[in-house]
């Protein structure tokens, strides 16, 4: 089975570049050039040393013991958590900066939502003397305001964006908007594998580095390059992506992954697109959708706001339609509770998004002896609000 | 003949297209603002459908689109609004709008009902020349088998080997948009697979209104009048007045107004005569 994308952007019948003619120069100078950039030594060996004395990677993979112990399964963790900037986003910056700088570029627009890509994004335009401006709806500059901080201290500008329900989406299309009015000077760091082509293989490429750590480290550990299952949420699915990379093509490997249901599929308030969305166009993108019989998009709904999205990447559309990928979801509470039991356990605060991938654990039978990881995707401090109120609900102190 | 065609033979210059949103200001407006405006001597008319993320408009535009939206606008009701519309008016009518709404709706059927109400045109912005024209692979067949069980029947749509096709056969001309950023060898593609006139964006920008013309904006109406492309143009996108209007003119066969009517629209106690005014001070009619 090929899982790749083809010539023209699809992923069997997701993907292409549905774009206003007014994007399409920067789109084709992307598409024309990416694969050359990434291929090129020097670009190789510049990415390379940023990943291992910048952000500090390999990330480790860590045998939980006792949240093993706990589920009944042997649960090892890949710590993305404990990237600089605290989530997988920084991978992707750090090459799309790059990218950006080969291009030409002098401004660096992003989205964001939990605001962990906008960090990623701040962080490595301070890192090269590049402007940034970076889109967030307001409901997530409220509800992830360390991120804006700290955002705000690496220079960028946070640009609070009022329309729809001012979250991930929203901040998406006036992200668009800002490259439509800025087509010469700016490089749009798409935070996920969701966009125009070639945005999805692109940032899929630079998050597989998340994967082929892993092949040799479970070597390591646990005396074979596979597990039996990988776990990883998906809001876009980036890091689902970068988890799942090298392992596509082996089907002895098990991969899931977990979207929000935020108070559950039925609720009207869920951002789970797999289940309640059918094929249609986000962002440049034919992809599953959450949307309306009218074809208008439908508002998500997530505790996390890193998931909070109607669409997915189109890599994913496909690897479900084909089954390759198992699609799971947690609600809130169930994101919630396990990341107290990881805290609890382990001594790691998750950040929420990753919290959905642990939440599977418990929603799904797994053998004593199966290896799982999990893509500890992000940490939790950006949370704490969300964690406080849950502790408080919970007499938790 | 297509009336945008008679429109261009007919008249040379000088042309004034106004869009507007579907359902704004108020649900039943639809009508009644076409037949001012073509009262008023609007040369064409772009009837927005309205869309939940319009990526390529400003805040006018997405303001109208989400109001439009609350009313209860859809393509279906749009449809039934504009059943008997040739009966009153006779000036080119298009819709504009985003893929989504087109898509689920059907492309065959919308094609067919615009045929039926007797569109000219269709702008969708978000819609590539090159899945138009099925290089892409055509979006055409699978979409239909995988959207639109709950539509209509769904046999025999892997006929349609791409959208040129469809719309050709509905006497529907497609308009593509440029802008100044478009490469010389994609600006004659456009052309080339254009019928009816080419949609000149002001600047590379989403809708909106801005000031008068810079020096460079004029350089590039200028580059592409001397192009001497098949198809007529007209330049849109942060036009609002008379003086980018007829500056437009001196370059283009006319220009397309939208954030500025809308807004006027938006305000307006008196639409039929605040329509005809909005008219007479864009042309200068003193
Ligand atoms: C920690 C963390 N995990 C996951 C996500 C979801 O993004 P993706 O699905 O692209 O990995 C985010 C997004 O903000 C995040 O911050």
């Amino acid at each position: 089975m090929n899982y790749s994308v083809d010539a023209n952007g699809y992923y069997g019948e997701f993907g292409g570049a549905f774009i206003p003619e007014m994007m399409v120069p920067n789109i084709e100078d992307l598409r024309e050039n990416y694969l050359k950039i990434l291929e090129d030594p020097e670009f190789k060996s510049e990415f390379n040393t940023l990943l291992k004395d910048y952000v500090g990677r390999p990330s480790p993979l860590y045998y939980a013991k006792r949240l093993s112990a706990y589920h009944r399964t042997e649960v090892y963790l890949k710590r993305e958590d404990l990237n600089h900037t605290g989530a997988h986003k920084i991978n992707n910056t750090v090459g799309q900066i790059l990218i950006a700088r080969r291009l030409g570029k002098t401004r660096i627009i992003a989205e964001t939502g939990a605001g962990q890509h906008g960090v990623a994004a701040a962080t490595v335009c301070a890192l090269m003397g590049l402007q940034c401006v970076v889109y967030m709806g307001k409901l997530d500059v409220e509800r992830q305001e360390p991120n804006v901080l700290r955002m705000k201290m690496l220079g960028a500008q946070v640009v609070p964006v009022l329309s729809g329900n001012m979250t991930l989406k929203d901040a998406t299309n006036e992200a668009i908007r800002d490259w439509i009015n800025n087509p010469v000077d700016t490089h749009y760091i798409i935070g996920s594998v969701v966009g125009p082509h070639p945005y999805p293989d692109l940032v899929t490429r630079l998050q597989s580095v998340i994967s082929e750590e892993l092949q040799w480290q479970l070597q390591e550990k646990t005396g074979s390059p596979d597990p039996d299952y990988i776990i990883a949420c998906v809001g876009g699915g980036s890091n689902a992506a970068g988890a799942f990379y090298h392992y596509l093509d082996n089907d002895s490997v098990k991969l899931v992954a977990v979207e929000a249901s935020g108070k559950g599929i039925d609720s009207g308030e869920s951002a789970a697109t797999m289940v309640l969305g059918r094929t249609g166009i986000i962002h440049g993108s034919r992809t599953m959708l959450m949307q309306d019989d009218d074809g208008q998009i439908l508002e998500p709904y997530s505790v996390s706001a890193g998931l909070d999205y109607p669409g997915i990447g189109p890599m994913h559309s496909h690897l479900y339609k084909v089954r390759r990928v198992i699609f799971e979801h947690a609600t809130d509470d169930e994101a919630l509770e396990a990341a107290f039991r990881l805290t609890r356990l382990e001594g790691i605060v998750p950040a929420l998004e990753s919290a959905h991938a642990l939440a599977v654990l418990k929603k799904r039978k797994f053998g004593e002896k199966e290896v799982v990881v999990v893509n500890l995707s992000g940490r939790g401090d950006k949370d704490m609000a969300a964690y406080m109120n849950y502790m408080n609900d919970h007499q938790l102190f | 003949m297509n009336r945008i065609n008679r429109l261009f033979q007919d008249k040379p210059g000088n042309i004034l297209s106004i869009y507007y949103t579907a359902g704004y200001p108020s649900r039943d407006s639809t009508v009644p603002v076409i037949k001012a405006l073509a009262k008023a001597g609007a040369d064409m008319i772009e009837i927005g459908m309205p869309f939940s993320d319009p990526m390529a408009d400003g805040p006018v535009i997405q303001s109208s689109s989400n109001k439009a939206l609350k009313n209860g606008m859809s393509l279906k009701l749009l449809f039934d609004q504009l059943k008997n519309i040739r009966k009153e008016v006779d000036i080119p009518l298009l819709l504009m709008g985003y893929l989504n709404p087109v898509l689920q709706y059907g492309m065959e059927k919308f094609c067919s009902d615009c045929a039926m109400t007797g569109m000219d045109g269709i702008i969708l912005p978000d819609l590539p020349l090159e899945e138009y024209l099925g290089e892409s692979g055509s979006i055409l067949s699978d979409f239909n088998h995988y959207n639109n069980h709950n539509h209509h029947n769904h046999h025999n749509h892997h006929n349609n080997p791409n959208l040129r096709t469809l719309f050709t056969l509905h006497n529907l001309h497609n308009i593509f948009l440029i802008s100044p950023q478009t490469s010389p060898g994609r600006i004659a593609k456009i052309d080339s697979a254009s019928k009816g006139f080419v949609y000149m964006v002001s600047s590379s920008s989403t809708t909106g209104t801005k000031g008068s013309f810079t020096q460079e904006q004029i350089s590039y109406f200028g580059r592409i009048r001397d192009m001497k492309l098949k198809n007529p143009s007209l330049i849109g996108f942060g036009i609002s007045d008379h003086g980018n209007f007829s500056a437009a003119c001196e370059y283009a066969s006319g220009a397309i107004i939208g954030s500025a009517f809308v807004k006027i629209l938006s305000e307006t106690k008196d639409m039929e005569n605040d329509i005809r005014k909005f008219v007479e001070d864009i042309r200068g009619v003193a």
